[in-house]
C-alpha cells in the first residue's frame, strides 16, 4: 500500500451539530471545493472507510453509535473532529445532554476549529488526515512484514 | 403591496380539567395544533396548547397552570399528532400526561439526565 | 399476504446527511408502518437560558441549526422585541428580509440537490449545489459567514448591506434566475425524476390539514398558508403570493419549492428597490417582561418561538418550535404504504432538519 494517500475513502457523521458544519463537509464534496480532486471518495459504508469525519458534540445516545461506527473502520485509520463542538463541545458545552467533543469516546487525530468550520478549513484537515494515514497505513505495512519474517 | 393578515394573539387561561372540553371546541372549529409546551415558573407548570388558524393567521394559545403532581389528560384523542409534544413535555419537564396514544415512557430522547428542566433540587 | 419484517434505518444512511432513526415495518417491500425515534442529535439547548442572559441567547437560538440559521435569530430577536415594544427601523427590516430570502433560496437549492442524489441524479445535485454556492459568497460578502452569520441582535442587525454590494447581489441573481430555469426544466419534464416522483408519497388536503403539517409540505397539498403573510421583518411592503399546489405528492412538492426559488429572487429585488438610506438598528434598553409567540416562515415552514421573560436579564422560558417537528407526523403517513426503496425518498420530501427538531 505504497500510495495509499492516493485514494483514501471519507465518511461523514453527525455527531449534535447544528448542521453548519455537515453541509460545509458535503460542500467541500461537490463543486467549487471538490476534494475529490485528491482521490477522496465519500462513502456511506464504515466498513470501507479510512477517515471518519465527525462533526458535533457527543450525546449520551449516540456515543454508542460513534463508538460503533469507529470499531467498524478497519484498520490504519484517522478521525478528523470538524468544528468546534467536535473539538470541545462548543457553545452547547454547558447544556445538559452533551459529554464533550468527540474526542471524549474516540481518539481524534486532526482538529478543524470554526463555527462552523469553513470549507478551506476542512480541506487543509482532510490533507493532514491524508498524509497520517499515509504513515499511518506505511507503519501497518512494516509491521506486518516483520510478522511475516520467522 | 399585498395585504397583510396578522390578527393579534389570543391568550385563554383555563383550569386543568377544562382542557379536553375546550380542545375538543378547537377540533371542531377546523383548528391546527400548532405547537404545545410546557413552562415550570414559580413551582407551577405552565402547559401551553397553541392552535392556529389556516387562513385567519389567528393564533390562540389555551393556558393551564397545574401543580407539580396534577395529572392532565393526552389531548392525543383529538390531535393524534400531539404525541410527540406531550412525550416532549413529559420527558423534559416530568409533566404527569395520562394516555397518551403513543406513549415513549421517558425514551423519546433517550437522555441522562432526568426532568432536565425543572430547577435544581425540585 | 407476505412476510413482515422490521428492517432498521438510520442514524447512519448515505442518504441523510443527519441521523434519524425508523423501525420499517414492512411486508414483502411495502412499508407497513413507520415507527420513527429521535434524539440522537438532542442538546438541550433551551435550558441554555439559566445561563446566557437574553442578548447572548440570539446567539445559541442562531446555532439550532446551519442551514436556517439567520432565520432563527430573527425569530427570536424580534420576539424579544415585541415584548420590549421596540420598532426596528424600516432599512434594518428590508434587510432581514433580503438575508431571508436569500436563507431560502440556498436552503431550497440544497433540498433539492439533495433529492436529485437521493434519485441518483448525480449530475444535477452536483449543478444546484454548485449554484448554492453563489448564494454563500453573497453571504460571506455581506456577512463575513457562510453558514452562521450573527448578524441579527435585538432592535436590528448588526451589519449594512452598502449600495454597491446591492447591485452585486441583483446581478448574481439575475444570472442566476436563467441558471434557476434550466434545471427547472430537468426537475419538471426530465423522465426519469417524472417517474420516481410522481404519485409517490400521496397526501390529500385534508390528511395534511389533519396532521398539522407547515411549510410547503402542506402548500404542496393545497393548504395555502405562508406566515410571511403576517408581514414581520418587511414583508408587509412587498407584494407575494404564497405558491400552492392541489397534486399533493412528491413531484408537487419539489414543483413549490422550486417555483419559492423565483419568488424569493423576485422579493429580494422588490425589497433593494423599496429600500431605503436609515439607521439599521435601535438600541435595546431594560430587560423584557412578557410573553409572546413569534411565528415565521422558514424555507422548511413555519416556525414558533416562545418567549416568557421575567424583567431580568435570564428569560424564563424560550422555546423552539421547528417546521419539521409538525411534519414528522406528516411523513410518517406518507411512508405508509410506500415502496422500501421510495423511503429515503420520501424522508428527503420533507426538508428533514433533525438538528432543528431536537434542539
Amino acid at each position: 500500500m505504497a500510495n495509499v494517500k492516493k485514494s483514501p475513502w471519507l465518511l461523514h457523521y453527525d455527531g449534535s451539530s447544528c448542521n453548519g458544519c455537515d453541509i460545509e463537509v458535503l460542500a467541500c464534496l461537490t463543486p467549487v471545493y471538490d476534494v475529490e480532486r485528491f482521490g477522496i471518495v465519500n462513502t456511506g459504508d464504515p466498513m470501507q472507510a479510512d477517515i471518519l469525519l465527525i462533526t458535533g458534540g457527543i450525546n449520551y445516545q449516540n456515543q454508542s453509535i460513534v463508538k460503533q461506527i469507529y470499531d467498524q473502520m478497519p484498520r490504519p485509520k484517522v478521525v478528523v473532529a470538524v468544528g468546534i463542538c467536535a473539538c470541545t463541545g462548543g457553545v452547547f458545552k454547558e447544556c445538559y445532554n452533551i459529554l464533550g467533543g468527540a474526542d471524549t469516546i474516540i481518539p481524534v487525530d486532526i482538529y478543524v476549529p470554526g463555527c462552523a468550520a469553513r470549507p478551506q478549513a476542512i480541506i487543509d484537515g482532510v490533507i493532514k488526515a491524508v498524509e497520517l494515514f499515509q504513515q499511518r497505513s506505511d507503519e501497518h505495512d512494516a509491521l506486518e512484514k516483520r510478522k511475516k519474517r520467522p | 403591496m399585498s395585504e397583510v393578515i396578522c390578527p393579534d394573539n389570543v391568550l385563554i387561561e383555563i383550569e386543568a380539567d377544562r382542557i379536553l372540553d375546550t380542545v375538543m371546541e378547537m377540533k371542531n372549529k377546523g383548528l391546527r395544533l400548532s405547537q404545545a409546551c410546557a413552562a415550570y415558573i414559580n413551582d407551577k407548570y405552565e402547559l401551553s396548547y397553541s392552535f392556529a388558524n389556516e387562513d385567519t393567521y389567528e393564533y390562540t394559545t389555551l393556558r393551564v397552570f397545574i401543580d407539580k403532581e396534577t395529572k392532565v389528560c393526552s389531548i392525543t384523542e383529538f390531535y393524534p399528532y400531539a404525541f410527540l409534544y406531550e412525550n416532549e413535555m413529559k420527558e423534559l419537564f416530568g409533566v404527569n400526561i395520562e394516555m397518551i396514544n403513543f406513549d415513549y415512557h421517558n425514551k423519546l430522547y433517550r437522555i441522562q439526565t432526568e426532568t432536565p428542566f425543572l430547577k435544581k433540587g425540585v | 399476504m407476505g412476510k413482515t419484517s422490521i428492517i432498521p434505518f438510520g442514524p447512519q444512511h448515505p442518504v441523510l446527511p443527519e441521523p434519524i432513526h425508523l423501525d420499517l415495518v414492512i411486508e414483502d417491500e411495502k412499508v407497513i408502518e413507520a415507527i420513527p425515534s429521535i434524539g440522537f442529535v438532542h442538546r438541550g439547548l433551551e435550558s441554555l437560558v439559566d445561563k446566557k442572559d437574553f442578548n447572548e441567547m440570539t446567539y445559541v437560538v442562531e446555532r439550532t441549526c446551519g442551514i436556517c440559521s439567520f432565520m432563527h435569530g430573527m425569530g427570536y430577536c424580534e420576539s424579544v422585541e415585541h415584548i420590549m415594544d421596540i420598532e426596528v427601523p424600516l432599512r434594518g427590516r428590508f434587510l432581514r428580509t433580503i438575508w431571508c430570502e436569500m436563507s431560502r433560496l440556498h436552503s431550497h437549492l440544497l433540498w433539492l440537490g439533495l433529492l436529485a442524489d437521493g434519485f441518483g441524479f448525480e449530475s444535477l445535485f452536483y449543478e444546484c449545489w454548485r449554484m448554492r454556492e453563489k448564494i454563500l459568497d453573497l453571504f460571506e460578502m455581506t456577512t463575513g459567514g457562510r453558514c452562521i452569520f450573527s448578524v441579527n441582535k435585538i432592535g436590528g442587525v448588526l451589519k449594512d448591506i452598502e449600495d454597491d454590494m446591492i447591485k452585486t447581489i441583483l446581478r448574481v441573481l439575475n444570472d442566476m434566475e436563467k441558471e434557476i430555469n434550466t434545471i427547472k426544466k430537468t426537475f419538471l419534464l426530465d423522465y426519469t425524476v417524472e417517474s420516481r416522483l410522481k404519485g409517490v408519497g400521496y397526501l390529500s388536503k385534508q390528511r395534511a390539514h389533519d396532521l398539522g403539517c407547515a411549510g410547503p409540505f402542506a402548500r404542496a397539498s393545497g393548504i395555502r398558508m405562508d406566515m410571511r403573510k403576517r408581514g414581520y421583518a418587511a414583508y408587509a411592503e412587498i407584494d407575494f403570493e404564497p405558491i400552492t399546489s392541489d397534486i399533493g405528492d412528491s413531484y408537487a412538492r419539489c414543483q413549490c419549492r422550486i417555483e419559492e426559488l423565483t419568488q424569493s429572487i423576485d422579493i429580494i429585488r422588490q425589497a433593494a428597490a423599496k429600500m431605503t438610506q436609515g439607521e439599521i438598528a435601535v438600541m435595546a434598553k431594560g430587560n423584557p417582561k412578557g410573553e409572546y409567540f413569534m411565528r415565521v416562515e422558514q424555507p422548511r415552514g413555519e416556525a414558533i418561538y416562545y418567549v416568557k421573560a421575567n424583567g431580568t436579564k435570564f428569560l424564563d422560558r424560550m422555546r423552539v418550535r421547528t417546521p419539521t417537528f409538525a411534519n414528522l407526523p406528516g411523513m410518517l403517513e406518507a411512508i405508509k404504504g410506500a415502496q422500501l426503496a421510495d423511503v429515503p425518498l420520501l424522508i428527503l420530501t420533507i426538508d428533514p432538519c433533525i438538528s432543528c427538531t431536537e434542539r
